[in-house]
């Protein structure tokens, strides 16, 4: 498993913008952004749908490059001027919003690919590694199991470990627990907050739920409707570790409060512009 | 996380579970025979065989012929004609023939094809260059190559290799092209994020992730090698310099005037179809473990 560490993970994100199409229909997705994550920081980012959260998390993987602007992880510039698209690499993990397990391989076989791939260990090695934090996890009895045998929360768990076993220093987190019912994702959010108490890396996750940003986060970014801006910072003063008492304590309703309404303006104005409403 | 939660979301799958408690899994034949739908295919079968022979013979029985199934012979006399051919080393010798051929053709279709669709969905300059005249080539029916491979070719067996080739190429090219386009980017992006590289990224995302279209172009590209092969055998003759074969047993027995053995082998090409189709559906389930569960 990885090593605690809160001195890596630090992103900074300068001026950046991202217009898509720069020569056709010219929609800007991100406008002049900025923001600075501490290293080992929980970051939850909110905002209406389509406001250009997941461009912002693209541009951070390699995904996709930006217009302009610049992008830091531990003070080397990922992206900027000279290099529009970041290299994709193992230290920036990323856990889609429907998964990316493949289904063609076990869950210990896809924990296991990342080492593989990279030559850092044999196969016999990274299964066994894989297996073991299977367990860690609390799904190593699913290791030799297909993706599409287990459940979604399973299958999510065994995606978040495929990143962990990389050793990153970021984990970039999609709406990873968004098609979920409310009883897996309470389960869910348990174990990130596990592995995050074990890990302290740096954690990038972009939700729409409030109470979700609020339970998790050390920061909540409430970014604008598109083109993507930070609108508010909801600094979550609530003391780790977190239980489920925190979700009934007063100070954890004002804080989604608080969220709530820096949202719902933002909402109210992607209505108004034709956007579609908050899911 | 505790013993609860994880009850709470683990899934209940009878039989997959891999918990030693388990009920054995039921046998495949005896989960057919206690199936309602196997059993409805039993009734309807045997009623088809009644219904042909009742029609068959009732100009026999009444006098008056039953319009088109009347001049077919009945399954009784079909049954019998088969009876007497099936000692015959020249039905199987058909058989033997007609089987090579297509398999011959299937599997250098295969071989060619795979890499091909793979080559045109990972390789834009590939695909620019070769492409348009591929398919320019892909519409024209196997069948109207018959008489160019016949001068192309300096045998009768490898013009007809070659048309049963042609069959099953372009089907498998378009669906294998098909199946890598559309591998899902969340995938790539996984895989190159962990420190792919491209030969990794086509070894292990890419033809795994196209393999389900492999077997469904292989599974189509079949049923038109074994039309092609029999067209091809009934054009080519028999004798010295080749052909024979099924589609050649056809032939002679129609011109022959033996319509019973022209049934027996039609319905010797059904079986042959179905067992190829069979072979290449139990090699997909084993190239795909992950896709028995669905």
């Amino acid at each position: 498993m990885t090593s605690a560490s809160s001195n890596r993970g630090a992103i900074s994100i300068r001026n950046v913008t991202k217009i898509y199409d720069p020569e056709g229909v010219n929609v800007m997705a991100v406008d002049d952004c900025s923001l600075e994550i501490g290293a080992g920081e929980v970051c939850m980012i909110v905002g209406p749908s389509g406001c250009g959260k997941t461009t912002l998390l693209n541009a951070i993987a390699g995904f996709h490059s930006i217009t302009e602007g610049e992008i830091y992880l531990d003070g080397e510039m990922l992206c900027g001027p000279d290099r529009p698209l970041a290299n994709q690499g193992a230290d920036r993990m990323v856990v889609f919003q429907h998964g990316a397990l493949f289904p063609w391989k076990t869950l210990a076989e896809n924990v296991a690919y990342g080492p593989i791939v990279q030559g850092a260990m044999s196969k016999a090695e990274a299964i066994d590694k894989a297996g073991t934090m299977l367990s860690e996890a609390g799904i190593g009895d699913m290791a030799k199991k297909y993706p599409g045998e287990v459940s979604s929360g399973m299958a999510r768990r065994a995606e978040i470990v495929r990143a962990l076993i990389n050793d990153p220093r970021v984990l970039l987190l999609d709406e990873p627990y968004r098609a979920m019912d409310a009883l897996t994702k309470s389960i869910m959010h348990e174990s990130l907050l596990e592995v995050y108490d074990r890990t302290k890396v740096t954690i990038f996750f972009i939700t729409h739920d409030l109470e979700e940003a609020i339970f998790l986060g050390d920061r909540v970014v409430v970014m604008t409707t598109r083109p993507a801006k930070t609108k508010k910072i909801v600094d979550v003063d609530i003391p780790r570790p977190r239980d489920y008492t925190t979700l009934s304590s007063n100070r954890f309703r004002e804080l989604v409060q608080e969220a709530k309404d820096a949202v719902h303006e933002e909402a109210v104005k992607a209505f108004e512009a034709g956007e579609r409403e908050l899911a | 996380m505790t013993q609860a939660a994880q009850d709470t979301i683990a899934p209940h799958k009878p039989g997959s579970s891999g918990v030693s408690n388990t009920p054995k899994k039921r046998s495949k034949i005896l989960k057919a025979l206690s199936s309602d739908t196997f059993w409805r295919g039993v009734v309807s079968l045997i009623g088809f065989v009644v219904f042909w022979e009742i029609c068959s013979r009732m100009k026999q029985w009444t006098g008056v012929e039953v319009p088109w199934i009347g001049k077919v012979p009945p399954p009784t006399e079909v049954l019998e004609a088969w009876t007497e051919i099936f000692w015959l080393p020249g039905y199987w010798e058909s058989w033997y023939l007609s089987t090579g051929r297509v398999f011959a053709g299937f599997i250098a279709a295969m071989l060619l094809g795979i890499p091909f669709g793979l080559c045109l969905a990972v390789n834009r300059y590939f695909h620019d260059i070769f492409f348009p005249p591929f398919e320019v080539l892909r519409p024209i029916p196997p069948l109207a190559w018959v008489p160019a491979s016949i001068v192309f070719w300096p045998t009768t067996e490898l013009s007809i290799a070659f048309v049963t080739f042609l069959g099953a190429f372009f089907t498998i090219v378009i669906n294998v092209l098909g199946g890598a386009k559309s591998i899902d980017i969340r995938f790539l992006r996984a895989a190159q994020s962990m420190g792919a590289s491209q030969w990794d990224l086509f070894r292990k995302i890419i033809l795994p992730g196209t393999l389900p279209s492999i077997f469904t172009g292989a599974a189509v590209g079949m049923g038109i090698t074994w039309e092609v092969v029999l067209a091809g055998e009934m054009i080519s003759g028999g004798g010295q310099q080749g052909g024979g074969g099924l589609g050649f047993f056809i032939w002679s027995s129609y011109m022959g005037g033996t319509v019973a053995q022209v049934i027996v082998g039609m319905i010797s090409i059904g079986i042959a179809g179905y067992l190829s189709s069979s072979l290449i559906r139990y090699l997909g389930s084993i190239s795909m473990p992950w896709r028995r569960l669905f």
